[in-house]
Order: structure tokens, then C-alpha cells, then sequence
């Protein structure tokens, strides 16, 4: 086990730089989640510590020791791919015993690490089987399997569950948790899913266009998001945004309706702000910001509504039924301190 | 710090250089081969066709063998049974090379057993299947000219290997029996690797199976016919050693191609300087016909 | 297929197999009458007329060829340059096809060209000067000679073979195989090879086929017997026995077993090994 410390990582594809200026402190043990949009350089970063690719400056140490020159098999990390990349010619007992050959472990150790992960992962029916004769779930829990065998210093995971149906990501998800709390190995986890960002992180990195945007544990990217990027990216369905121009203590919207800003707020005088609102913030009241309903989606456990309001389509999460039918014309408002108030030009966070 | 800092720059340039190197020293043999042994003779060749040989010395001679070959008549000759061998070859190969790969891909009792014998002329060596149809147009032991009198197609059975105006037909017929399998063979391949999907689609939006393999079929196979089809032509062109065998460009000159009268310059008339010079010509003609390929290949690639 | 009358499938049956039929007799109708005239005792060959099958049998071309020539010699030699040849080409071309696949480089493009055009190259145009580089090399009337040329002939082929089913094999399995412990040349040796098994059969194939093939390069650089490959051996066979129509064919059938046999084993690569290659491309 260790750390992972990143500084000034730089990468370019040819004149396109993919990665800038990427710092980043990881601890010993801890989980930490990369998300970001598609094509902003997560697989990009997360190969570069794996050595995949050579980075054009910056560096990346592992534990105490700097590794921007060391091949792959010399950084004492396991990765896990988003296509499992098990060998196809080798039955399920060699790909998880592999890497201890390469390393000319003594077969009792082999059969005994081996033995342990499948006990640990569910596979000791299948291990005599060939990668083409298991089915998604199983595969990756071979690939699972194949790291943690090693006892590596670091886990990096490549979007692993993104191949699985929904019951399964979800059970996966599970495991992959409940791993890391036994084993405690450091891990990387690059990921689409903002359950997945949410549910399994130490912190979470947000990226976006090669560049971190907000890193920290999920409840705070999800409460006090740095910027518009990260307050829009985290959370489903997203926040709701609305133009505005600050005016006292409240924002104005663009139809001229007025909302309360939170206290923590700096704000001159007619500066060009954008509000945004979590879709369970919002409630209906007698006041406030006319809108008019468009579609209500009851999801059991809540209720969706969508409706348009001060020029934009906003979503409304509410606990209770509401009796509400499309067309209907209902007033919005939130409490000041679950207003997000960003700056207009520069995206960043003003509360 | 600046020690750390100069370590640091070093292994970065030995890496650089590692990379640079690397895919050089993988190519390398393969490189040195292909330059040694074709890029240099190559040369040597081209230089020949400045000179002019005769029994034990040269001499430079310009363009003396260029402007010998304007009036050489059966040079002229030659060029024109090389494009009909070229094309009547390819042309021949090529369809019934499809149509195999396309029977190939459908499902039959035995499949795997036929396969493997269709197949099977492609292992004959070139020479025996030159021989061997030689050997089946000859009236006395082979079959074919008594099947052809019987059916009309002949008044006598006599071989069509002696009759300057069939002539041809006999190494243009056993080097399409050679081909087909190379044809089948690349076709399935890539034949096999649409998925099947893409028809399941089409035949949904109710494309018949001719619509199926004019709009699914054929554009996915359009590549690889592209390359494969050159390097059959190329290769056809150059190709001496069947017609060689079975009537060393004979009778009269009538199956005389380029390849075997270069062949037959240098080596009968001992006319180096002569053959390489026709030589070069060949070669320009093919690797002008290679860049048009590979161009239009790209131009497809593009479009799919 | 549903949507088809009974008659409709009934003719599209009769066609799939009568042509599968027609390319069957085409393909073996010269091996078939090659075989029958080899066991044709000499006397009954015209008086017979073509019969699909003779009245007696022989084995005596067999034996006299055996017996009276240098057969068995040229058949060594020629096993000798065709594995030779089959083996260094697919290990120069895997190495080179490797780069090919796997490296994104300044002059791959070039590379490329070069390669193929070399498939442009009218063989006779080398002849002349090939035969003066392995005369003063000492490298004519040899197999070596011989192994060399033909290497260097099926180099660009087969590395365009084996780019494309190293491609087929994905690169996640080698960057697997580098995170669990494997040099760049172990995880060729350990993982990419053993995936590419099929298309290198393909490539001996190919190769080996072709160097056991090859018949003017040979009659060029090969003078003593000693050194005949089975092509050479076998024309100038031919020549001396022009009339011998028995030996002739018994000689043929025998140079095809070999080709035949290897060629039978390894033909299921062929597709198998095209299509994996081709999966990606
Ligand atoms: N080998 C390469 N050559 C050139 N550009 C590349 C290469 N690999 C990635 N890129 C580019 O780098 C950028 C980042 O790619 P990367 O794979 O890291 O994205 P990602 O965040 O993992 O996306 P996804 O979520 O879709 O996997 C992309 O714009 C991609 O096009
Ligand atoms: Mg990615």
C-alpha cells in the first residue's frame, strides 16, 4: 500500500493537450473516484500512472518513489479494464496466477493467493474455465481476481463496471466496497456513473477538458460544487440554472421575478450571476417564481415534475404527491442558504 | 535538486530515444531483407537497361535499348497478350473466387470436407499446374479435347494449346483454376467478419438478398477486393512460370507476355540489357496501376 | 429462411449444392486425372480411350521413379528451402508486422508503401542481377541461395498478414499483461503469440506453399542435382522423359502429397486466422 502523488502532470496527443497541470494527493488506503465527461483525459490520467503512456512533464510517485521512467510491471500496481482484457488462452486459475508466475512465486504462495480470491470473489466453481465460457458478471470478477492476487500498492480500475445491466453494476459496486474496506489498498476508480462517483469515494476528482475541477469527499462536491461545471456534472437530475443579475440582497431573474441570496454570499451591486438549484430544493408556494407545469413523473418514492419558469426548463423533486396536471400554474421558491450562486463569466462559485 | 533535476532529463531523453527506436528494430530485419535483396537489385536491374551485353563484357549504350523497343513488334504483341491474360485471368478469378466464398459462407452438409478441397489447387505447385493441364489438353492421354469435340466446341480433338488463336486459353484457364482459392479465401475472411446483424437489419427494412449484397455485402468487402484485386494483377502480370511451362510463349508468339519474353531475352538470348529495359517499363506500368489503387482504396474507407 | 415457398427452397437447395458441385469437379478434376494416369499400366494408356478409371492397376511408375531417379534427393531439398523459408519469413514478418500494429511512428506510412510496392516488382527484373550478387557471393547452385531470395520475396505479404492479426488482437491484453509483470517482448512471447497462433499458420501456409512452388528462380541459380529443388527436378524430368507419361504423373503425385497434406492441416487457420485478423479492421 501507499500514496499516489501527482504534480504538474502535462500529456499531449500531437498538438492537443489532453492533460494540464493535473496535482493530486492520494493517501494510503484511500478510494478515490475520477469522473468527468466523456473524452476529458480520465483513461489518459489513469494510464499514465499505470505507465501506460509517457507524460510530457510533471511527476508521479508512488509511496515515496518517483515512477515517471519506471515500465509498468516495475510500479507494483494492478489495473482493471473496462474490457477486462482477461488472457482468452488461459483458463481463469492462470490469468489470477499470472502475474506471481512472471515473478517466480512459489507455487504454494500462488495456489494459496489464488485459492483466497476466489473464495473471496465467488469463483472457486469456475476455475478451471476458459474467460469465453463465463459470463460479464464473472469475467469481472476474474479481472477483480487477477488484482487483487497481486497485492499491489495501488488498484487502478478503468470504468469496470460499465459493461454490466444495472442489478449487477449494483451488487458489483457493493463488492468492489466492501474489497477495499478489507483489503485498504489505495485505489483509483474512473467512472461515468455518478452513483458509482457517489456511493464508493474517499473524494471524488471531477475533470473536465483535461483539467481537475473541483476533488473532494462526494457529500461536499455535491453541497458546495466549485463551479458551475461540477455543480452541473454532480447530481441527478442536474441543478436547475437561471440567468441573473444580483440587486440588493436577492438576484433578479430574466422575467423579473426576485430571489433571496444566501447570506454567505459576496455579490456587487448589478454583477451578471447564474443561480442554480438542486431539483429537491425547490418547492412549491404562494410566492415566488411563476411557472408552469409540463410534465409530472411519479417515481414511487417521489415525484418529478417539470415545468418552465423564467425562460428555462426546470425539474422540481418533491416527497409529498402533489395533485398537479400539465398546464397548470404554480409558484416556485427555495430557502436562501440551498441557493448556489456562481459568477456569469468566470463559473465560479460566489457563496 | 539540479542533480535530481539533470537525472531526470537524461532518462527522459533515454526514453525518448528507446521509443524512437524501438519499431526500427523490429522492422529492421524485414527491412534489410527487402533492401539487399529487391531494392538493390532493383537498381542494378534498372542500370542494366542503360547498357548493352554481349557475351563476356558491356558497354553504356543510353537509350539505345528504350528506343529499340518502339520498334520491337513483338514487344507490342507481347504488351497486348499481357493485358488480355492480365484481365481475362483476373476477371475469371475474381467472380468465381466471390461466388465460392459467398457458397462457402452458407450453411451445407460437408461444408468443412469441401472446403478443404476447393481449396486444395492453391497448394499445387505453380509448375505441376502447369503441367498437369498441359497434360489434360494433350489429345492423347487428357480428356478435355474429347469432351470439347463431343460437345461441338471443336471439329477435331486436337489441343488448344497448338492453335495460335486459342492458345491462350490454356494457361489463362489453369491459372484460374490456381486463383480461385486465393480469392475464396481472403473473400470469406472478410466475408465473415460483418456482422450479421447488418443483415438482420436490412432484411427488416426489407432489402431483398440481392439489395443485401449490393448494399450490406459488397461495400464492406469493397476494401479488401480493392487490395486484394491489385496485388492479384500485379502479381498476375509479372507472372511468368505457368505460361513458361506449358507453352514457353508459344505457338507463334501467341501467348508471348511481357514476363516470359523478358524471361526469354535474358536468359535464351542472353540479352540482359534488352529484357531489363522492358523490364522497367513493366514496372512503371504496375506501380502507376498500384498508386491508383491504393488511392482509390483510401477514397473508399473514407466512405464507408 | 421464413417468407419462402416450398418450391423456392427446393430450388435454392438443388442450386447450392449442384454449384458447391461444380467447383468440387473443377477443383479436383487435374489432381484426379493426374493420380489415374500415375497407376495406368503402360499399355492399356491408349488403347482405353479416357475411362474414368483404368482396368488394372500399376504401381510400377511409382516405383521406377523412386528407384530410377534422384526424386527422394530433390523432395529433401525442396522440404529443406520450403521450411527454411516458411519459418524465417514468419518470424521476420511477426516482428515487423508487430511494429506495424503497435507503434505509432515517423515513416510507418513510408513503410507501408515500400512494402507493398514491392509486390510490384516483376520478378524477372531481379533475375539478371540477383544471379551476379549470389554468383560472387558463392551463393549459386545452393540452397541457401535460394532460402534467401525467397525470404526476402515473401516478406511484405506476410508482414501485411501479420499486422492484421496482430491488430485483431486487442491492445488491453498487452498493457494487462505489462501491469502484471511481463516485458514488452515477454508479453509478445507469453500472450500476443499464442492469440496469433491461427494467423501465423496462416502465414506458414502461405509461404510455404509458395517458396515449394517457386520454379524459375530455381532453374536460374540451380545447376547440380545434388541441389535440385523438386520444381527444377521435376522439369527437367519431364524433359528427359517426354514420352513416359506414367513416370510423369507418378513424379507429380508425389511432389503434391506433401504440399497436399500440409496444406489440408493447416487450411482451417486460413479462415479462422483471416477472419480474427480481419474482426477489427
Ligand atoms: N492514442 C491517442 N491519440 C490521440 N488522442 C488520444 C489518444 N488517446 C486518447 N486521446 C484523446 O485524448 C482525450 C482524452 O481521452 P481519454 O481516453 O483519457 O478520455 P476519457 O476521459 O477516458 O473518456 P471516456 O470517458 O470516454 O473513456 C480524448 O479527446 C481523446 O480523443
Ligand atoms: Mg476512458
Amino acid at each position: 500500500m501507499a500514496s499516489v502523488s501527482l504534480r504538474g502532470i502535462h500529456k499531449k496527443f500531437g498538438p492537443v493537450s489532453v492533460l494540464e497541470k493535473i496535482d493530486l494527493d492520494i493517501e494510503d488506503g484511500e478510494f478515490v473516484v475520477l469522473v468527468g465527461p466523456s473524452g476529458c483525459g480520465k483513461s489518459t490520467l489513469l494510464r499514465s500512472i499505470a505507465g501506460l503512456e509517457t507524460i510530457d512533464g510533471g511527476e508521479i510517485r508512488i509511496g515515496d518513489r518517483l515512477v515517471n521512467h519506471a515500465a509498468p510491471k516495475d510500479r507494483d500496481i494492478a489495473m482493471v479494464f473496462q474490457s477486462y482484457a482477461l488472457y482468452p488462452h488461459m483458463d481463469v486459475r492462470r490469468n489470477m496466477a499470472f502475474s506471481l508466475n512472471l515473478r517466480k512465486s512459489p507455487a504454494e504462495l500462488i495456489a494459496e493467493r489464488v485459492s483466497a480470491a476466489s473464495a473471496k470473489l465467488g469463483l472457486g466453481s469456475l476455475l478451471e474455465r476458459l474467460p469465453k465460457q463465463l459470463s460479464g458478471g464473472q469475467r469481472q470478477r476474474v479481472a477483480m481476481g487477477r488484482a487483487i492476487v497481486r497485492n499491489p500498492k495501488v488498484f487502478l480500475f478503468d470504468e469496470p463496471l460499465s459493461n454490466l445491466d444495472a442489478k449487477l453494476r449494483s451488487t458489483m459496486r457493493t463488492e468492489i466496497k466492501a474489497l477495499h474496506q478489507s483489503l485498504k489498498t489505495t485505489s483509483i476508480y474512473v467512472t461515468h456513473d455518478q452513483i458509482e462517483a457517489m456511493t464508493m469515494a474517499n473524494r471524488i476528482v471531477v475533470m473536465h477538458d483535461g483539467i481537475i475541477q473541483q476533488v473532494g469527499p462526494p457529500l461536499e462536491l455535491y453541497d458546495r460544487p466549485a463551479n458551475i461545471f461540477v455543480a452541473g456534472f454532480i447530481g441527478s437530475p442536474t441543478m436547475n440554472f437561471f440567468d441573473a443579475v444580483s440587486q440588493g440582497k436577492s438576484a433578479r431573474l430574466g422575467d423579473g421575478s426576485a430571489l433571496v441570496l444566501p447570506t454567505g454570499a459576496v455579490v456587487k451591486e448589478g454583477r451578471e450571476i447564474v443561480i442554480g438549484i438542486r431539483p429537491e430544493h425547490l418547492r412549491f408556494s404562494g410566492e415566488g417564481l411563476p411557472g408552469r407545469v409540463v410534465v409530472v413523473e411519479p417515481l414511487g418514492m417521489s415525484t418529478q415534475v417539470t415545468l418552465d419558469a423564467a425562460g428555462e426548463r426546470v425539474t422540481l423533486m418533491a416527497l409529498e404527491r402533489p395533485s398537479l396536471a400539465p398546464g397548470d400554474a404554480k409558484s416556485l421558491t427555495a430557502r436562501p442558504e440551498d441557493i448556489h450562486v456562481f459568477d456569469r463569466s468566470t463559473g465560479l462559485r460566489l457563496n | 535538486m539540479t542533480a535530481l533535476a539533470e537525472d531526470i532529463g537524461l532518462l527522459q531523453r533515454q526514453a525518448d530515444r528507446r521509443r524512437f527506436i524501438e519499431p526500427w528494430l523490429y522492422l529492421s530485419p524485414a527491412l534489410i531483407l527487402i533492401f539487399t535483396v529487391l531494392i538493390v537489385p532493383l537498381i542494378i536491374g534498372i542500370s542494366y537497361s542503360f547498357r548493352k551485353f554481349s557475351a563476356f563484357h558491356s558497354e553504356y549504350a543510353g537509350l539505345d535499348q528504350y528506343r529499340a523497343m518502339l520498334g520491337d513488334s513483338v514487344l507490342h504483341g507481347a504488351l497486348i497478350n499481357t493485358a488480355w491474360w492480365t484481365v481475362a485471368s483476373l476477371v475469371l478469378q475474381f467472380f468465381l473466387g466471390l461466388g465460392l466464398a459467398l457458397l462457402l459462407n452458407r450453411p451445407f452438409h460437408g461444408r468443412r470436407l469441401v472446403q478443404g478441397l476447393v481449396f486444395l489447387p492453391w497448394a499445387v505447385p505453380i509448375f505441376l499446374t502447369g503441367l498437369t493441364w498441359a497434360w489434360l489438353f494433350n489429345p492423347l492421354i487428357g480428356p478435355l479435347p474429347h469432351i470439347f469435340h463431343a460437345i461441338g466446341l471443336q471439329a477435331e480433338p486436337v489441343t488448344i494449346l497448338a492453335d495460335p488463336a486459342t492458345a491462350m486459353w490454356g494457361p489463362i484457364i489453369a491459372n484460374v483454376w490456381f486463383g480461385i482459392p486465393f480469392f475464396a479465401i481472403t473473400l470469406l475472411a472478410a466475408r465473415k467478419a460483418i456482422p450479421s446483424e447488418l443483415y438482420e437489419a436490412a432484411a427488416i427494412d426489407g432489402a431483398s438478398p440481392w439489395q443485401q449484397f449490393t448494399k450490406v455485402t459488397l461495400p464492406f468487402l469493397a476494401p479488401t477486393i480493392a487490395i486484394t484485386v491489385m496485388l492479384r494483377t500485379v502479381w498476375i502480370a509479372t507472372f511468368a512460370d505457368l505460361i513458361y511451362v506449358m507453352t514457353a510463349g508459344g505457338p507463334a508468339g501467341s501467348t508471348n507476355t511481357i514476363a516470359t519474353y523478358i524471361y526469354v531475352s535474358a536468359f535464351k538470348s542472353l540479352d540482359k540489357g534488352y529484357a531489363s529495359a522492358i523490364a522497367v517499363l513493366l514496372l512503371v506500368l504496375l506501380i502507376a496501376y498500384a498508386l491508383i489503387v491504393i488511392q482509390m482504396r483510401r477514397t473508399l474507407l473514407r466512405d464507408v | 429462411m421464413p417468407g419462402q415457398s416450398l418450391f423456392q427452397r427446393i430450388a435454392g437447395q438443388i442450386g447450392l449444392y449442384g454449384a458447391v458441385a461444380c467447383y468440387v469437379v473443377f477443383a479436383l478434376l487435374p489432381i484426379y486425372w493426374t493420380i489415374k494416369i500415375s497407376v495406368t499400366p503402360q499399355d492399356l494408356l491408349y488403347s482405353e480411350g479416357i475411362r474414368l478409371w483404368p482396368s488394372r492397376m500399376t504401381l510400377a511408375n511409382y516405383a521406377s521413379v523412386l528407384k530410377a531417379s534422384d526424386f527422394p534427393r530433390y523432395f529433401l531439398n525442396s522440404i529443406i528451402v520450403s521450411v527454411s523459408t516458411a519459418f524465417i519469413v514468419t518470424v521476420v514478418a511477426s516482428f515487423a508486422g508487430y511494429a506495424l500494429s503497435r507503434f505509432r511512428f515517423r515513416g510507418k506510412a513510408l513503410v507501408s508503401l515500400v512494402l507493398l510496392l514491392t509486390q510490384t516488382f516483376p520478378l524477372v527484373m531481379v533475375i539478371p542481377p540477383i544471379y551476379r550478387i549470389m554468383g560472387q557471393l558463392g551463393l549459386t547452385d545452393n540452397l541457401y541461395g535460394l532460402i534467401i531470395i525467397y525470404t526476402a520475396f515473401n516478406i511484405a505479404f506476410a508482414t501485411f498478414l501479420m499486422q492484421s492479426f496482430l491488430d485483431g488482437v486487442p491492445k488491453d491484453l498487452e498493457e494487462a499483461a505489462m501491469i502484471d509483470g511481463c516485458t514488452r517482448l515477454d508479453a509478445l512471447r507469453r500472450v500476443i503469440l499464442p492469440l496469433t497462433l491461427p494467423g501465423m499458420g496462416a502465414t506458414v501456409a502461405f509461404v510455404f506453399t509458395a517458396a515449394w512452388s517457386e520454379l524459375l528462380f530455381g532453374l536460374m541459380l540451380i545447376n547440380s542435382e545434388s541441389q535440385k529443388t523438386f520444381s527444377v527436378g521435376l522439369l527437367t524430368f519431364v524433359g528427359k522423359f517426354a514420352v513416359d507419361w506414367g513416370q510423369m504423373m507418378a513424379a507429380s503425385v508425389l511432389a503434391l502429397i506433401p504440399v497436399c497434406l500440409f496444406f489440408l492441416f493447416l487450411q482451417r487457420y486460413l479462415v479462422t486466422g483471416l477472419t480474427a485478423g480481419a474482426v477489427k479492421g
